[in-house]
């Protein structure tokens, strides 16, 4: 029996205890008029050996070469300590740290965590995750909408080119209560304001870099904003924070709210998920916060101690007035990042930060030099740059998949249709200088023969 | 038993109300102090806005739980106790005097004088613990 | 050396771990006015003072893994390292979530088993792992049911019904999807009082969320009854997942007359609760929902599996995140489901009833008070400490911090709130006899130590890495991010 312990003699004296014949006397109170389960769809239990026979076999099908995909989710090394760590069974296996005296080990990486994050993005506080970037921009959105008390407007203005997937979601996750998020226009690759005069926005959401890999103009954005007594809502790559301006600093008076997802620090790309998302705020908004948020304390014997704390937000005490309804959240990736930071730490992650970005620029110059392609919008970018293909963006992933294993970046007009031609490559600190060139001879052949109509 | 005042007037969410000089103080009464504990945060409102009889005002926040304070008339919010930003557990200390929570010009006197008595909210505090 | 150390007490200036640093790459054609003046605050440590720092912080935990968990509503059973090592090959976890479904079929292929199994135990008609967790998951259930009111020209329905003894994220939830909430009141014996449902329920009602077993841990006997009220208002059964553990492979949601329901897969599906996350919370949904379900789904279309996105649910309610859901932990559910197999899925209930059932009696034995005595334990059972209370003043909350002192981690205390005093109990299945029989040695040693010196659970925990730590002080002088101690000093008033 997998994972049961019990002994014949375990059962028979524990039914006597009870003082039942058979276990389906404890299921008594179950109606009879429900049907009992039927299984049939279940296969039949197999052993841990064979188990991982049968996964193995499909892990292997999906290996593939190198990635120069970013669009979200970047390849980056991650410190062989990282997750020999984090996989201990004492970070692994607990549950939420409500008995905080048995969780001083999870709740001080959180209090560590926040620290880090606050520091990162030049804000006050952090909570202790929520689940992705795209949930973490919908929280976001919800929090402004709380905190702005100058307007009533429920329109959210996103601003440039933010995440379509991220906008996706937090489409899902807001419309339920009113909220309306409006995209402002596209077509230079980065913002343009194209609101009527007196029009009221509750809050502006801007990305940096974007989602094309653009540095946007965000202390003009930031300011605008305020001339408009509208929120602002940064979304950033926490990696790219060790080197660019961060949120806090963002115009006179920095963003009011900052989300963002933490794959890059130290977190495998794993499809998507689980990664984590986070949110950092200014102190005055430190109650509109959803999440867990980690306090420092003394305890009886006047020790430092750690505890979750400012828990009247939280749906098990405010229930219908909850900030959020959330309350599982991604810490053991939050763990894993704070290992992650702490290893690689300030040196390592402002490097991580600029290989990334030296990498992909060796990698645009040297494709745009062959004048097969060009750069489709004007710099500057960071770590991701789309390039103007002339031929569709798609068919070229595809014939670089199949050929030479490589992922190529992201075809763009997957997510916007006037952008067919324009694929968005990255290329992380992992990329090394072989591989580069051999992606960059292979894409362009491949445009080249698509040119010749094959 | 928790202390109840004899010339303040009461809510049956356990404000309290005070008539001073046309203006009407407002707290919390000594039975909920002493049911939320140790209070650790009070959202104040906002100076100037109009609110209604059993309108959802301010927020009083302990460790394990967070409380509504509905104003007990109508009126418009004319001055807010800045001291409990600081120092929230006046609330716990002093809940009839330096822990009070608002004042509130009313729109009509008449409606202070339909509030509950000390004794009409003893009893109404007694027959909810019953209820437990 | 001072265990009160943070990882920032032990940075040093321009101490780095050499082996992780990669080399400086040029950002000179970065315009200065979009880099960074000011220096976050990372740590510079060696890579052993970072590795020693958290293994020793790691050894500050309970965890399922060093300890009894009988957190009521947690299901806290062991979490198979098989799953782990399954979902931690490398073609899972470095697959990037925008790679071609044809270099995907590994992946794809588990998660379309995964909803196929899942649709079977739940006895519904179709699954989506799109949510993150389970409070995601009640979520994507409420807009379905929003969703599919809209259809039916009947927007107006703007109220949820949950019992007063429900989970806070029911209520949560209810407003995150724009709805009203109305409560119905639970009866002495546990169960839903079904006069005062008949009471709430109208042409308002969108929906009525339950968890079944109920949150007082008593399996809700007039389910039939109010399936066919709520119905015939017109509106739908929500069923909260969290205490699935309890029928799995016995009954089926979908046989109790349930619309649509989430799983915890961190609960019932043994995935890891990594103190506090990552879960997974999909939806389950019967016929009339399947149109509203949160894509991406997959699907199979000619001999190979597939995304299923807008173009083939165009009336979904959407995505729940920016890719697929947390797909590593899904892998891991389906690595559990696998290896428990049909048989050993229809003993997950068998055996974590039977162990509540024997906890409970044993503990009825010892003299403890069982919330509901005249009922069945189910997966879990309430105690009530408020005899002990009265006698000796001691309190659920002392029990609890006592318990951890004989290395088991707390119950659940204090919830469902009408229950004075209690503790929520839920063993599990994968806990031995032997080790319930330690929970009640604990329990009865406790409870003399209430009469002769209860000072040993007042001032609990003793052996633990901190006493008891003050709450009140946490929440008044907010410190929730390191500093400097030369700032903090310039910060004291």
């Amino acid at each position: 029996m997998p994972f049961i312990p019990h002994t014949r003699d375990d059962v028979s004296a524990m039914l006597q205890s009870i003082g039942v014949s058979n276990v389906e006397e404890l299921f008594s109170e179950i109606p009879s008029s429900i049907d009992r389960a039927d299984l049939s769809a279940v296969p039949r239990g197999v052993t841990e050996m064979e188990m991982l026979r049968v996964l193995s076999e499909r892990a292997k099908k999906d290996e593939v070469g190198p990635c120069f995909i970013g669009a979200g989710s970047y390849d980056h090394h991650i410190p062989a300590a990282v997750w020999d760590l984090a996989s201990r069974g004492e970070f692994l296996t607990p549950y939420t740290p409500y008995q905080a005296e048995a969780s001083q080990g999870t709740l001080q990486v959180l209090y560590e965590f926040q620290t880090m994050m606050s520091s990162l993005t030049a804000m006050d506080v952090a909570n202790a995750s929520v689940y992705d970037g795209g949930s973490g921009l919908a929280e976001a959105i919800l929090m402004a909408v709380r905190c702005n008390r100058r307007n009533q407007s429920k329109k959210i203005l996103i601003c440039g080119a933010v995440n379509p997937f991220y906008i996706q979601a937090a489409n899902t996750l807001v419309r339920g209560q009113g909220i309306e998020l409006v995209q402002g226009d596209l077509s230079n690759g980065t913002y343009a304001i194209d609101l009527s005069e007196g029009e009221e926005v509750c809050a502006v959401v801007v990305q940096q870099p974007n989602f094309f890999g653009l540095l946007e103009d965000v202390d003009e954005i930031c300011d605008w904003a305020r001339t408009k007594n509208a929120m602002v809502v940064a979304v950033v790559n926490p990696m790219t924070l060790a080197v660019l301006k961060p949120p806090g600093e963002w115009g006179a008076e920095g963003a009011d709210i900052c989300s963002g997802d933490g794959q890059p620090l130290g977190v495998p790309m794993s499809s998507g998920g689980p990664s984590f998302g986070f949110l950092c705020t200014k102190l005055q908004h430190v109650r509109q916060l959803p999440g867990r948020i980690v306090g420092r304390t003394t305890d009886r014997a006047g020790s430092l101690g750690y505890t979750l704390t400012l828990q009247a937000r939280e749906q098990h005490i405010r229930r219908a007035k909850a900030t959020s309804n959330i309350c599982t959240n991604q810490g053991l990736l939050v763990t894993a990042a704070t290992i992650y930071m702490s290893i690689v730490g300030l040196r390592g992650l402002g490097n991580v930060a600029s290989t990334c970005h030296s990498n992909t620029k060796y990698l645009v110059d040297k494709l745009c030099k062959s004048g097969l392609v060009k750069k489709t919008f004007v710099e500057p970018f960071f770590h991701e740059c789309a390039l103007d293909l002339s031929c569709d963006a798609q068919i070229v992933c595809d014939m670089l998949l199949r050929q030479e294993k490589i992922l190529a970046g992201y075809a763009l007009g997957r997510s916007f249709p006037e952008f067919q031609s324009s694929l968005l490559i990255c290329a992380t600190e992992r990329r090394t200088q072989a591989e580069m060139d051999r992606f960059s001879e292979t894409l362009l052949n491949a445009c080249m023969s698509l040119a010749r109509g094959q | 038993m928790s202390d109840t005042p004899s010339e303040l007037k009461y809510t049956k969410t356990h404000e309290w109300a005070r008539l001073d000089d046309g203006t009407v103080v407002v707290g919390i009464s000594d039975y909920a102090q002493d049911a939320l504990g140790d209070v650790v945060f009070v959202e104040l409102p906002v100076v100037g806005d109009d609110v209604k009889e059993g309108e959802e005002v301010a927020v009083v926040e302990s460790v394990k739980a967070a409380s509504d304070i509905y104003s007990p008339i109508s009126g418009s919010i004319s001055q807010v106790n800045e001291l409990l930003d600081e120092q929230p557990e006046l609330l716990n200390s002093d809940p009839y005097g330096e822990g009070w929570i608002f004042t509130i010009s009313p729109t009509d006197s008449d409606d202070y004088e339909e509030l509950l008595d000390s004794n009409g909210y003893d009893e109404f505090c007694s027959s909810e613990e019953h209820e437990n | 050396m001072d265990n009160n150390q943070t990882i920032f007490d032990i940075s040093r200036p321009n101490r780095f771990a050499g082996a992780q640093i990669p080399e400086m790459g040029s950002l000179s054609d970065i315009p200065l006015h979009f880099l960074r003046d000011s220096s976050p605050c990372l740590p510079e440590v060696s890579e052993i003072q970072a590795i020693r720092h958290y293994t020793n912080l790691s050894h500050q935990n309970f965890a399922i893994d060093r300890n009894f968990y009988p957190l009521g509503s947690c299901t806290m059973k062991y979490n198979p390292r098989g799953a782990h090592r399954a979902a931690n090959q490398p073609g899972f976890l470095n697959r990037h979530p925008l790679t071609s479904v044809e270099t995907s079929q590994g992946v794809l292929q588990c998660l379309f088993e995964l909803q196929e199994i899942l649709t079977n135990v739940t006895g519904m008609d179709a699954v989506s792992l799109a949510p993150m967790a389970g409070a995601q998951g009640e979520l994507a259930g409420l807009l379905m049911i929003r969703a599919y009111h809209e259809s039916q020209g009947e927007a107006h329905r703007d109220e949820i019904i949950v019992p007063t003894a429900a989970h806070g994220t029911n209520p949560a939830t209810a407003t995150m999807s724009g709805y009203k909430v109305a409560e119905t009141k639970v009866g002495a014996d546990g169960d839903v009082d079904l006069e005062h449902l008949k009471q709430v329920v109208g042409p308002q009602t969108a929906g009525i969320m339950l968890t079944n077993p109920s949150t007082c841990a008593v399996f809700e006997r007039q389910i039939v009854e109010i399936s066919k009220l709520v119905h015939d208002a017109g509106g739908l059964l929500y069923y909260d997942g969290a205490n699935l553990n309890a029928i799995l492979g016995k009954v089926c949601p979908g046989d109790m007359g349930f619309d649509v329901l989430h799983l915890n897969l961190h609960k019932t599906f043994a995935t890891p609760h990594g103190g506090g996350g990552p879960g997974a919370g999909p939806v389950a949904v019967n016929g009339r929902l399947v149109p509203f379900l949160p894509i991406p789904i997959v699907g199979q279309r000619n001999n190979q599996f597939e995304w299923f996105g807008s173009d083939e649910i165009p009336n979904s309610i959407g995505t729940m995140s920016a890719f697929m859901g947390n797909t590593g932990i899904l892998i891991r559910a389906l690595s559990y489901a696998l290896m428990l197999g049909r048989e050993g899925m229809i003993r997950v209930a068998e055996y974590a009833t039977l162990n509540a059932n024997y906890l409970a009696k044993e503990l009825e034995k010892a003299g403890f008070k069982l919330a509901y005595p005249d009922r069945k334990a189910t997966h879990e059972f309430l105690i009530t400490l408020s005899d002990e209370t009265a006698k000796f003043g001691i309190r659920a909350m002392d029990f609890a911090k006592r318990l951890l002192d004989f290395d088991i981690h707390a119950p659940t205390t204090y919830f469902p709130l009408l229950v004075p005093e209690c503790f929520l109990i839920e063993p599990t299945e994968t806990e031995s006899k032997e080790q319930l029989d330690a929970f009640v040695h604990a329990m009865s040693t406790m409870r003399m130590e209430a009469q002769t010196n209860p000072r040993q659970l007042l001032d609990a925990p003793h052996h633990q890495y901190r006493k008891r730590l003050d709450e009140v002080k946490a929440a008044r002088e907010l410190d929730l991010t390191w500093q400097p101690k030369s700032k903090k000093t310039a910060q004291t008033k």
